[in-house]
């Protein structure tokens, strides 16, 4: 006697396999599903490197510090994002300084390889002026779209993803190699900086 | 007395026999192999990811030309990789300090090359650096690390400002210049990475033989420049 689920396993496979085949529209843009603004938000913060280099770099900061700074950055972060952000909508569009860029990144870049030690509140005041500073810009750029807030969410819904997995992360490290780890990515995210002030310089030249 | 067949059997001992009932014939399928092939299928179809039909123009060539641009040329290759050797060879805090000192006064050369600024004798700079920090590894050299850090500093300089004179047109800055700096760090780790075998006396020996090599590429690529 064979069992049930031994006899009918290829058969479910099948099914698996046939249901496959019938395949339908992609729903590439997700304007039909209703989903698409806050995607919209989430993909546009994770290809934007502009935005998501600084967040890392200050999420991988605070987690060096400790858990109460990742904690800091965790909830201010995303909500002066999100301020900025429905500030921004409301505004004339602005257009993002190259060198503004570039000194987020050297900013961030520099403190995280030094592992500066700084104090709860500057950690705190820098959380807020770059999430205020892209926030706005992001609105700005967003227009008066009636999705726009929805995708302004889905923004700010990564941001907060993104430091949470990567403060935490860098707060179970101990190891004296792995902090250093840490430190040589903010020596390279300082590096890019300076070369992306490079390249500011010659755009202005 | 015969033992009952019910699922409480391990998995490994059921997929056994659902092979073997396959294979004879008595299953949905004629072969084992054809219900495994098709069942991967469906689940690779399955998790089918996002397609990104539309990316950003020129975002992953700026990434990628950047990326390859240090990796282009066995001059830079020679030259990176040895500083991360020569690191791992004088150990903590040297290992890690060399690799950072370099792509951060290498941006500086890479900016310095982006704004026009010219800077004489880049090919000999290049080229003399492979064949120092060849040398250095090939007789252990220790100085004191400010001097080490000054003298890999000196020479990222060169291959930074080689680097950015050559910019490619039309393509995203930032992921140029992230690939870049990216691909420099992989460098030094590779080095770093060859570089563990020092604690063993045969990987001392290993080490020397491999910055003549590097000080070998390097008084090639001298010759090349002043030929």
């Amino acid at each position: 006697m064979r069992s049930a689920y031994t006899s009918r396993l290829p058969l479910y496979a099948f099914i698996a396999f046939a249901l496959a085949m019938c395949a339908v529209p992609a729903e590439a843009h997700l304007n039909a599903t209703g989903m698409g603004p806050i995607y919209d938000g989430l993909m546009h913060f994770l290809m934007s490197p502009e935005d998501f280099v600084p967040v890392l770099a200050l999420a991988l900061l605070a987690g060096l510090r400790g858990a109460a700074y990742g904690r800091r950055a965790l909830f201010v972060l995303p909500a002066a994002w999100l301020l900025g952000g429905l500030t921004g909508l409301s505004a004339v569009a602005a257009i993002p300084h190259p060198f503004a860029a570039a000194a987020w990144f050297l900013l961030l870049g520099g403190l995280l390889a030094a592992d500066a030690k700084l104090s709860l509140r500057i950690t705190t005041a820098i959380a807020a002026l770059l999430g205020l500073y892209h926030g706005y810009l992001n609105g700005t750029g967003m227009g008066r779209s009636a999705t726009a807030a929805v995708a302004l969410l889905g923004l700010v819904f990564a941001v907060f993803v993104l430091v949470a997995l990567a403060a935490a992360f860098v707060v179970r490290l101990h190891a004296n190699w792995a902090r250093i780890a840490v430190r040589v990515a903010g020596s390279w995210i300082a590096a890019s900086g300076l070369l992306m002030l490079g390249w500011a310089m010659r755009m202005k030249s | 007395m015969s033992q009952p067949r019910d699922t409480q059997q391990p998995l490994s001992h059921t997929w056994r026999r659902m092979s073997q009932t396959a294979t004879s014939g008595a299953g949905y399928f004629s072969s084992e192999r054809a219900w495994r092939a098709i069942s991967l299928l469906g689940l690779v179809l399955l998790s089918a990811p996002s397609a990104f039909a539309h990316p950003l123009k020129g975002e992953a060539t700026g990434f990628l030309t950047g990326f390859r641009h240090p990796l282009s040329g066995l001059d830079h290759v020679l030259a990176m990789v040895a500083v991360g050797l020569w690191g791992a060879q004088l150990g903590s805090p040297a290992i890690w300090l060399l690799p950072v000192a370099f792509p951060m006064v290498m941006a500086v050369g890479g900016m310095l090359g982006l704004m026009g600024i010219p800077l004489p004798g880049i090919e000999y700079g290049i080229a003399l650096s492979a064949i120092l920090l060849g040398a250095a590894v090939m007789f252990e050299v220790r100085p004191p690390l400010g001097v080490a850090a000054a003298l890999v500093g000196f020479f990222a300089i060169f291959h930074g400002h080689a680097h950015g004179a050559e910019l490619p047109p039309g393509q995203s800055a930032m992921l140029y210049s992230i690939g870049f700096v990216i691909a420099t760090g992989c460098l030094h780790a590779v080095g770093i990475g060859v570089g563990t075998v020092h604690r063993w006396p045969w990987g001392r020996r290993f080490l020397r033989a491999a910055g003549a090599l590097v000080s070998m590429g390097g008084l090639f690529f001298m010759w090349k420049a002043v030929a």
